[in-house]
């Protein structure tokens, strides 16, 4: 059933609402990308609840212009509005009061999610019109969706896409820098504008399949799995795209399977899943290679520090340190040094020494910048220099047994 | 001449003609809130030469600089650049903020941040060609930061974090340098680097001005120095500017009298 779902073999709804949530899930990562890269990641969240009261007004006048009051580019349209009047209350909110923007954050969204569901039951109430499922966009509904419907969320996902991408250049510059971009001439006003803009419209087109409550997930997820993986700007921004398309097929995929699993909230499950995987398996910022190379780091010190015990003659204490200086095989259980243990003893001592006069002298004084106790003295100085230091020290001292 | 006769009522004033100007700010005033940072403040920068802008902590130092280019708002004041309005003299001025003003676990590599600073030619959507990038590796070998182009910069020390952005000021071709603390945090031989290399551009007759906190090195480092404690205390050449009664003024009772003996100019 699930490979089924996967290869777009469940039939012709199914098969709309998965490209549809793909395309939703690309655009909405990339643009997500900025957002977080920007630091504003709940700024989407606020508009995302300020669509409300627009959806159900857009509703309220569709129906009294004698429509149904369903068209979706219509209720999209409203959206849109009372998503830019919640923008500009928190952009005034935190212009011109002393409010941070959490707290203003914090009041748009509250007072227009409350406002948007007044209107809602209100409706509820009105006997014109269809208004049975208008409920649907809270958490999003893909059962009954038209064609049109998905080509309207298809051609505005690859809109803000082709928006994102063009604006990439300043929009991480000013993420990056905010003074340097202003200081460029860039306009940061209206960049910030233009990201939320951008949001906005992820916001709009994914209401239908996600719905308002649950699309910052798509804004937000992918972009943060994707800084798992990369260290590169554009590489976080084609690998959100990639984590988003997946989670909106999949998650598309895999709600098809059983008629009682949501669609929205199943994507933003898969999402969460490939941040988990992100979070835990990313080679060089995950969980799990940040715990492989503190032991490594821990291992290293131990044993270098048992090896400078060693040399000086020095009794060691730390268990921890005898037990991989024993499996190494440089020393005994009881403490004493092996033959092998002894010459690499001397060697870690007499590496102390060579850093010591290379830290001391202005001449070496660049070398002097790479010692942390670990670094190899050959990996920074050539065969020479480290002659220099030796005949700077003097006559190699002997080492007490 | 103190700072409060040059105010006018309606702040309106003329701007000096002066040809062989770089920078010029007229009536700069600045306010967080109800109190200013910066009140009514003159600046006038010759081609060529080398400013200290100097000044006790919350002087308004950084913020003279911000407003000046437009990433504060002022409340009142102007701007030339080298004769014309900010907006048309941008492309001539490079700027290097605060090293700890960004977050430097950002996604991006040394190489990234200097070709930033080829955003005015290369635009939004021109690609990067071979030379944008030879031209960047110039500006990283001429803080010796060559090396280290494909490092993330998050693994960068605070010294090199600031030679980075100076490369990428210097990428921008600038003929004006905006540079708001480069020494603070820096270890010696950064120092010793990026005052070589703003030696280079005054050298190449280039202006260069920057917020400096250090008044040891004023004079070894500067040849013009600018006294500002919310409003300008004093402007001009280090010889006969850089004195124990102008730093007196500018820093009240907040440096030792041996310090001024140190630093300035016949203390």
């Amino acid at each position: 059933m699930l490979w089924q779902a996967l290869g777009l073999g469940l039939g012709y709804n199914a098969t709309l609402v998965t490209l549809g949530a793909t395309l939703l899930g690309i655009a909405a990562g990339v643009t997500g990308t900025f957002l977080f890269l920007r630091k504003r990641a709940l700024v989407s969240d606020a508009v995302s609840h300020a669509t409300l009261p627009g959806v159900a007004l857009a509703f309220v006048i569709m129906v009294l212009l004698g429509g149904d009051g369903r068209s979706l580019l219509g209720l999209m349209l409203g959206s849109a509005v009372s998503a830019c009047i919640g923008l500009l209350c928190i952009s005034a909110l935190t212009g011109r009061t002393r409010l941070s923007e959490d707290a203003a954050i914090g009041a748009v969204l509250s007072v227009f999610f409350g406002f948007g569901i007044v209107m809602l039951t209100v409706i509820q109430g009105m006997s014109a019109g269809r208004q049975a499922g208008l409920e649907s966009f809270l958490l999003g509904s893909t059962a009954g969706m038209l064609f049109s419907d998905a080509v309207t969320i298809a051609a505005g996902g690859a809109l803000v896409l082709a928006g994102v991408v063009a604006l990439r250049r300043p929009l991480s510059i000013l993420a990056f820098d905010p003074g340097y971009a202003a200081a460029t001439g860039m306009n940061v006003a209206r960049l910030d504008l233009a990201i939320m803009g951008l949001v906005m419209a992820i916001t709009v087109v994914g209401l239908k399949i996600v719905g308002l409550i649950l699309i910052v997930a798509l804004l937000i997820i992918p972009p943060v799995a994707a800084r798992f993986w990369s260290e590169k700007v554009t590489g976080v921004l084609w690998i959100a795209g990639l984590i988003g398309g997946l989670g909106g097929y999949i998650g598309a995929a895999l709600s098809a399977t059983a008629p009682a699993l949501p669609t929205g909230p199943v994507i933003v499950l898969t999402l969460f899943a490939m941040f988990a995987l992100s979070m835990l398996l990313a080679p060089a910022r995950g969980v799990l290679a940040a715990v492989i190379r503190h032991l490594r780091f821990q291992k290293q010190v131990h044993l270098r520090q048992g090896l400078l015990a060693l040399a000086q003659g020095q009794p060691i204490y730390e268990k921890l340190t005898l037990r991989l200086l024993e499996r190494a095989g440089l020393a005994r259980a009881d403490g004493v040094a092996t033959e092998d243990g002894k010459a690499r003893a001397a060697k870690a001592l007499r590496d102390e020494h060579r850093w010591q006069m290379a830290r001391s002298r202005e001449d070496f004084a660049l070398a002097a910048t790479y010692y942390d106790g670990l670094t190899e003295i050959e990996t920074v100085l050539t065969g020479d220099q480290i002659a220099e230091l030796d005949r700077l020290i003097g006559a190699p001292k002997g080492v007490p047994a | 001449m103190t700072p409060l006769e040059l105010a006018t009522a309606d702040g309106a004033r003329i701007a000096p003609s002066n040809a062989s100007s770089a920078f010029d700010i007229q009536g700069m005033t600045v306010s967080y809130g109800q109190k200013p940072a910066v009140f009514s403040v003159d600046m006038s920068v010759p081609k060529g030469s080398m400013t200290a802008i100097i000044g006790p902590n919350g002087a308004g130092k950084s913020t003279l600089l911000k407003a000046a280019l437009g990433i504060v708002t002022p409340l009142a004041g102007s701007v030339r650049v080298f004769g014309a309005p900010l907006d048309a003299g941008r492309a001539k001025i490079a700027y290097v903020p605060q090293r700890a003003s960004v977050d430097w676990d950002f996604p991006t590599r040394v190489l990234d941040v200097v070709l930033m600073g080829l955003y005015r030619e290369l635009g939004l959507l021109r690609r990067v060609r071979k030379g944008h990038i030879a031209d960047a590796m110039d500006c990283l070998k001429r803080v010796g930061m060559e090396d280290f182009a494909d490092r993330q910069i998050g693994q960068l020390s605070g010294g090199q974090q600031q030679r980075v952005f100076l490369a990428r000021a210097l990428a921008q071709k600038a003929e004006l340098y905006l540079l708001d603390e480069p020494f603070a945090g820096v270890d010696a031989a950064t120092e010793a680097a990026i005052i070589d290399v703003l030696k280079s551009l005054k050298d190449a007759g280039k202006t260069v001005i920057a917020v400096h906190h250090d008044l040891s090195t004023v004079p070894e480092y500067f040849d013009r120095v600018f006294l500002i404690n919310t409003t300008k205390v004093a402007e001009g050449p280090v010889g006969t500017t850089f004195t124990e009664a102008n730093l007196q003024t500018a820093y009240g009772g907040r440096l030792a009298g041996d310090q001024f003996g140190n630093a300035a100019i016949g203390g």
